[in-house]
């Protein structure tokens, strides 16, 4: 019994260091967008207070703040399996525009049976994005390439790619500044405000995720290459194998978190010619796997929260005026300060020579 | 140190071949009667914000300090820059405000990664993201109009008069300082402990050089560099704000320092070809008879298209400073 409660305690600290971690970066975040409200000449507390009213004060807002963490939540898959892997896979930006652009294809341009429809047309977002990843994973295995460099030029490749095919191939006629919308059986159903069954999509595939990282064989494999890769290597596991998996996950997630602004998301159902519906989705994602301590289900959780942030924003600029966009300044304060590992060791060294 | 002869010279061929091309291009578009001298005016513009965070980038990187956020110090220096001329009056001063704030980004960067241990690339990453909110809040905070902002003609840098057309001498500075950069690398005490900082910084420390201090100077004036390029963007270039400006610019800018394996002079050239690459994406997209038939999405994905080839190997293997990335920990 006394061993249980040991473990319990051993436990609760393993969870407690890094969430505190996530706690002091959001604290952080949220304490510099005040003040840069403050400097501007906004009120700050009218402005939070609008924020998390508007975010969660009720019961259609919170279906809203879903809808804004159902991509979210897939493009930090993105991430959080490269870190896992050892890898900085940041091309989740062009990986969900690949799977945007396959969801209007199929979604959109195509007449199926409805049930067929929705699934041909997400299967095909999520291969569109897994495919998309495939180039820098093979540059790296093959030519030792960084991923952040090939990934950063996946992304721009990616981006006038799909503007192109947005302008010149899948634009609805009559009206140039959209690809034409999914078809009514392409859509998913529509659960309240403008979130739709897609969410439990992408939580099924966030929790698949967990599974196989952490359940699997091949997700212990992955797992150790990333930590240890020496120790890997004694053990006789191939990079290959881990890596290629990480990339592929990566882009079926960040895929499936293209096509959920498609063919899951109200009332547009179909994509900007500017990419304004879903420009930035992935480059968010990197915080929200961040904060959610690349952990799959850790990332449902901080999705909810950002998907807060940016519901919430559009109170806050409506009530007090303060943009809307600060809320991504405030998640790359958020990103900046999990960057540093040394930052709670530096202020508890601080704190104490305060106290000497 | 050793360094890859070969392979620099690989490099150095394949830009002077890209540079013919262009050049033979610009002859038959005057054959043809169409007026080349533009491409190239617009080709010098584009060229200049890229050349100097590339020249920038590639001091700091040699330095050891591998700062991915380029795009955010480019868009939020074009914000200050613009603040400050309109404060002061002067295009110029504004040019100068940028750089400075460039600089404190750059410092402030470099801090976080010399004391800090903080990770760079996601570090950079997040300075990226904070620049894509922090410049529309700042756009309606300062002026109080959403995403856009247009400032008087006068505060415009001027131009100057050339037998290839209207020059900015912001773009001469660039050229300047790229000749400049590529001489303080290699040819000063400064330039080689800056170097031995990204190769072997324990060198460097035993003879009695602070690694960090050097780090954070190449950061400090990596930022610098590139906030001249961000301010010129609205003050030397557009005439005004918006909240995209920057398109990814700092991401070419990155891709020159890879394509110039951290030679500011390369990284020069690399610029010119991939604004050289922009002006004809312009061009390409107004042209009647050419729009039609190569849509300018093409063009403007060259430049990356290139890169990754670069760094796949087929134009010669780049390599980083050994030490480049890591922070360094004193035992």
């Amino acid at each position: 019994m006394i061993f249980k409660a040991e473990k319990m305690v051993e436990n609760l600290k393993a969870i407690s260091v890094p969430l505190s971690r996530s706690g002091l970066a959001v604290v952080v975040g949220l304490l510099i967008g005040a003040l840069l409200m403050l400097i501007y000449g906004y009120d700050p507390i009218m402005g939070y207070y609008w924020l998390f009213k508007g975010a969660f004060g009720s019961v259609s807002e919170f279906m809203e703040t879903l809808a804004f963490a159902t991509p979210l939540m897939l493009t930090a898959i993105t991430f959080a399996v490269g870190v896992k892997a050892g890898l900085f896979n940041i091309g989740a930006e062009g990986q969900m525009y690949m799977g945007a652009i396959g969801a209007v294809a199929i979604g959109g341009a195509i007449a199926l049976p409805a049930g067929i429809h929705v699934a041909a047309a997400t299967a095909f977002a999520m291969l569109l994005g897994a495919l998309w990843a495939l180039p820098a994973a093979l540059l790296k295995l093959w030519r030792g390439v960084h991923e952040v460099i090939s990934t950063i030029m996946l992304n721009w490749i990616s981006f006038w790619l799909v503007t192109y095919l947005a302008i010149y191939h899948l634009a609805e006629p009559g009206r140039a500044e959209r690809t034409v919308p999914a078809l009514p059986t392409a859509r998913y159903p529509v659960l309240g405000a403008t979130l739709t069954a897609v969410i439990f999509v992408s939580i099924g595939l966030c929790i698949v995720v967990y599974i196989l990282l952490w359940r699997t064989k091949l997700g212990y494999e992955l797992r150790l290459v990333g930590t240890n890769p020496e120790a890997a290597r004694y053990a006789g596991i191939s990079s290959w194998k881990p890596v290629l998996t990480s990339f592929i996950i990566g882009g079926i997630a960040a895929g499936l978190a293209g096509a959920s602004q498609i063919i899951g998301r109200p009332p547009a159902w179909s994509l900007y010619a500017t990419l304004g519906n879903v420009a930035t989705l992935g480059f968010d994602g990197i915080g929200i796997a961040l904060i959610g301590r690349n952990h799959p289900i850790g990332g449902i959780f901080a999705a909810i929260f950002y998907g807060g942030l940016l519901h919430g924003g559009r109170f806050m600029e409506y009530h007090v005026g303060v943009c809307s966009e600060l809320v991504r300044a405030i998640n790359g304060i958020i990103i900046i300060t999990l960057a540093i590992p040394e930052l709670l060791p530096i202020i508890r060294k601080f704190l104490k020579r305060g106290v000497k | 140190m050793r360094r890859p002869r070969s392979s620099r010279a690989r490099r150095a061929v394949w830009i002077s071949v890209s540079l013919a091309a262009i050049a033979i291009f610009l002859y038959v578009l005057e054959y043809v009667g169409l007026q080349p001298i533009k491409l190239v005016e617009t080709g010098l513009l584009a060229m200049t914000p890229l050349a100097l965070a590339a020249v920038g980038e590639c001091i700091n990187e040699k330095a050891g300090t591998v700062n991915i956020g380029m795009e955010g110090i480019l868009l939020i220096t074009c914000v200050a820059g613009v603040y400050g001329a309109e404060i002061f009056d002067s295009g110029a001063i504004g040019l100068l405000i940028g750089a400075l704030a460039g600089a404190l980004i750059g410092f402030l960067f470099a801090v976080i990664c010399v004391y800090g241990l903080a990770n760079q690339v996601v570090a950079g990453m997040g300075l990226n993201v904070f620049a894509i909110g922090f410049v529309p809040f700042l756009l309606m905070a300062i002026w109080a109009f959403p995403g856009i902002h247009v400032f008087p003609r006068k505060l415009m840098v001027s131009t100057i008069s050339t037998p290839i057309g209207r020059v900015s001498p912001v773009t001469i500075a660039a050229i300047a300082i790229a000749i400049l950069a590529q001489l303080f690398l290699y040819k000063t005490l400064l330039g080689l402990r800056i170097r031995a900082a990204g190769e072997k910084p324990e060198a460097v420390d035993v003879a009695g050089a602070r690694v960090d201090y050097l780090r954070i100077f190449a950061c400090t004036l990596g930022g610098a560099l590139c906030g001249l390029g961000g301010a010129f963007m609205a003050l030397g270039w557009f005439g005004g704000i918006v909240k995209e400006i920057s398109a990814g610019r700092g991401y070419i800018a990155l891709a020159c320092v890879v394509f110039s394996g951290l030679e500011p002079l390369l990284a020069l050239a690399a610029a010119f070809i991939f604004g050289f690459v922009e002006g004809l994406a312009h061009w390409v997209a107004i042209v009647p008879g050419v729009k039609e038939v190569v849509p300018f999405y093409f063009v403007n994905m060259a430049p990356y298209i290139v890169t990754l080839l670069v760094v796949a190997g087929v134009i010669g293997k780049r390599r980083f400073p050994s030490a480049s990335g890591k922070p360094y920990i004193r035992e």
